[in-house]
């Protein structure tokens, strides 16, 4: 997937001399991840910055070269680091389009490696994609393949709002075809990604694969999963898990995010309010806990996986 | 130390040769300079042995202080007990100097805790890997120690100063610049020890300042000083300086101590693609501790010094071999313990969480998948 990023950056970077990237260690090194390895001698220090180490810098600057008539791309080194900008994203990202009754509008997309399962030390594991899909004025897009990474990162930065683009971190190095060609799906489009009549399970990022996986144990047992990738976590396709789970009638939804007021409280609650009738059992959450991340060599238990997903299965099915 | 940061101020020039100045604390106040010879080379060890387990896969990461034992072992070889630390996550010759068990500076990058040791034990505070968040908790620790009266009571066992450590790629960060803020305008008990080893990850000195680090000091109103980070003896003089100002009420400073980061980041950096190896063998040409011994071993040495590097050399394998076996017998956490000390009382909905997940844990996953 890291690849697919970097073809997706390079494609922009040709297309449009206004796209900018900017982000700690983007330069020579190519980033932690390597997402930008070569732009920089492709392109120049002027259009792949090596900034200063400071987040509210990258964002702040950034929504001053988007009113200028730039397009930057942000990278946040990791999902812990984001915390910085904050202000500026939460505060002036996300409002100055609105503030300015639509007369400015911020084309800016902050790229953030996201999530755990890869041995890291604190800080390097989080997923914060639900402070962004709590912030009005954000759109929040988190890719589980590469073909979508390089898709709807064309599409986040080709879209004049501001964009918070989450990269599921363990899934940098999973391999997957790209076809710069292929028709791309809508960028706040949920996917279905396996079709299944017996019950709907939600995801994205990182634990699509996972569900997949879940699914594919269960059509062993007989029965077929429905699994969707949210893909956009703000705004919510509230249709396309709806019009899933009245075929269903069955909901689980996965994040490794913690559960409290994360993703899938809301959309349980959509679901309730739109599909109550359909509904055969109780909406499941199979989440990380409220707890700290914690420390790597507790990580894989505390992660949801396979087994914490076929239990939520089980125990919807038997309603 | 009141010249104009410019030229880092070095009195151990690096063919071990030692410049008389009177600026060099002598008497009861001189640092003890086989004591800091010991301990650079120890807590060097400490480093060597760390990366030994990393590459073992017994730990996930290390980010290495090569290098830069001048700088920490003279900073911390300048405290008091009383005095309080706030780290970033480089410095392990500190926590020695400290007294912190260095198998505890294992667990955080062995993945078995998320800190460590006791803060409280030695006054020397957890890892900080958000950078330069530690520098704003050195601060409201010094308002506090203010508040306490431990300040300019001319008492040495009640007068209290606060070290907060930051890297050069820190001063870019806005907490820091805040911190030098409420520093200045409160004339706060602290001391900001900036290690400048020329690199943040792969960004050079340059990409983050036009000056040198310890003349932004002047701008806050607090003195700047710099220093050549891999002279211990400059460092220690330095540091005991600026401290002893903090404790006696005299406010805060700002210490650059201009060294070399000589490994890469981390074990998971690879720094050839940003710098070349002939930079690095150059500051290995101008190593603290190599510097130290050439003075002490110097001419024939004084009597002594052939056992006193034996002993040092037994010492170092026995701290060896003890951090290996530390490092393995580090406790293994319980899949409850992320539950613990969230909150003061484990929320009943949390207490729910916790009681599924280890019923989940104990049950034998993986039947299926
Ligand atoms: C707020 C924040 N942003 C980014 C990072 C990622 N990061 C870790 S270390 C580092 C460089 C730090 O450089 P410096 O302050 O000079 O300290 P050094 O590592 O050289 O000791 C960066 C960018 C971080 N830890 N915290």
């Amino acid at each position: 997937m890291a690849h697919a990023l970097n073809a997706g950056l390079r494609a922009c970077l040709e297309e449009d001399p206004k796209v900018v990237l900017i982000g700690e260690d983007i330069g020579r090194l190519g980033g932690v991840f390597r997402v930008t390895d070569g732009l920089r001698e492709d392109f120049s220090d002027e259009r792949v910055v090596t900034s200063p180490l400071g987040e509210a810098g990258i964002v702040g600057s950034a929504i001053g070269l988007a009113m200028a008539g730039y397009r930057p791309v942000c990278e946040i080194q990791f999902d812990g680091f984001v915390f910085p900008a904050m202000n500026q994203i939460t505060t002036q990202l996300a409002k100055y389009r609105h503030r300015s009754e639509g007369r400015i509008s911020l084309p800016v997309v902050i790229r953030i490696p996201v999530g755990g399962g890869i041995g890291a030390i604190e800080h390097h594991s989080e997923s914060p994609e639900a402070y962004f899909a709590h912030t009005p004025g954000l759109r929040v897009l988190c890719p589980s393949t590469s073909q979508d990474a390089y898709d709807l990162l064309g599409q986040a930065i080709r879209c004049d709002d501001p964009v918070i683009f989450l990269e599921p971190k363990r899934s940098y190095w999973s391999k997957g075809e790209v076809d710069p060609e292929a028709p791309a799906v809508g960028m706040d489009r949920a996917r279905v990604v396996r079709p299944g009549d017996a019950l709907t399970l939600v995801t994205y990022g990182a634990l699509v694969p996972v569900a997949l996986k879940a699914a594919a144990v269960l059509a062993e047992e007989g029965r077929q999963v429905e699994v969707v990738d949210l893909r956009s976590l703000s705004p919510i396709d509230d249709d396309t898990v709806v019009e899933s789970v009245r075929r269903t009638g069955r909901l689980v939804i996965a994040h490794e995010a913690s559960q409290t007021g994360g993703i899938g409280g809301e959309l349980a609650a959509r679901v309730q309010a739109r599909a109550f009738y359909d509904l055969e059992a109780p909406v499941l959450r199979v989440t990380g806990y409220d707890t700290p991340y914690p420390a790597s060599r507790l990580e894989e238990d505390w992660l949801p996986n396979v087994d914490r997903l076929l239990e939520a299965c089980d125990a919807s099915l038997k309603h | 130390m009141t010249a104009e940061p410019t030229e880092p101020w070095s009195v151990l020039d690096p063919t071990g040769t030692l410049r008389v100045d009177d600026r060099v604390p002598a008497g009861a106040d001189a640092l003890d300079l086989w004591a800091a010879y010991r301990d650079m080379v120890l807590s060097r060890r400490v480093d060597t042995e760390a990366i030994a387990l990393q590459r073992q896969g017994e730990l996930g990461l290390w980010p290495s202080m090569l290098g830069q034992e001048g700088a920490q072992v003279g900073a911390g070889s300048a405290l008091r007990p009383r005095d309080v630390v706030f780290p970033t996550y480089r410095e392990h010759a500190v926590a020695w100097c400290a007294g912190v068990d260095p198998v505890q500076l294992l667990g955080l990058f062995r993945g078995t805790t998320l800190g460590g040791w006791d803060p409280r034990d030695r006054n020397f505070h957890l890892y900080t890997l958000v950078i330069g968040a530690q520098t704003l908790h050195a601060v409201g620790y010094a308002m506090g120690v203010v508040r306490d009266g431990d300040v300019g009571t001319g008492d040495p066992d009640r007068d209290r100063a606060v070290l907060a450590f930051l890297g050069d790629g820190a001063l870019s960060e806005g907490e820091t610049n805040e911190a030098f803020a409420w520093a200045a305008v409160q004339n706060l008990p602290v001391v900001f020890f900036c290690q400048n080893n020329q690199w943040a990850i792969s960004a050079p000195f340059s990409v983050q300042s036009r000056v040198p680090a310890a003349t932004r000091a002047s701008g806050f109103g607090f003195p700047g000083v710099r220093v050549d980070g891999n002279d211990v003896i400059a460092c220690h003089a330095v540091a005991r300086e600026a401290l002893e100002r903090a404790r006696s009420g005299g406010g805060p400073t700002l210490v650059e101590a201009v060294t070399y980061r000589r490994n890469p980041h981390t074990t998971s950096d690879d720094d050839l693609r940003y710098r070349t190896g002939a930079v690095n063998d150059d500051w290995a040409a101008r190593d603290p501790v190599d510097r130290l011994r050439a003075l002490l071993t110097g001419g024939a040495g004084p009597p002594g010094v052939n056992d006193f590097l034996a002993d040092l050399g037994r010492e170092e394998e026995e701290l060896a071999e003890r951090l290996r076996a530390g490092c393995r017998a580090l406790p293994v956490p319980h899949p409850g313990d992320p539950f613990l000390h969230t909150l003061e009382r484990m929320p009943r909905d949390l207490e729910r969480q916790r009681d599924e997940h280890l019923a989940f844990v104990a049950g034998g996953q993986g039947d299926r998948s």
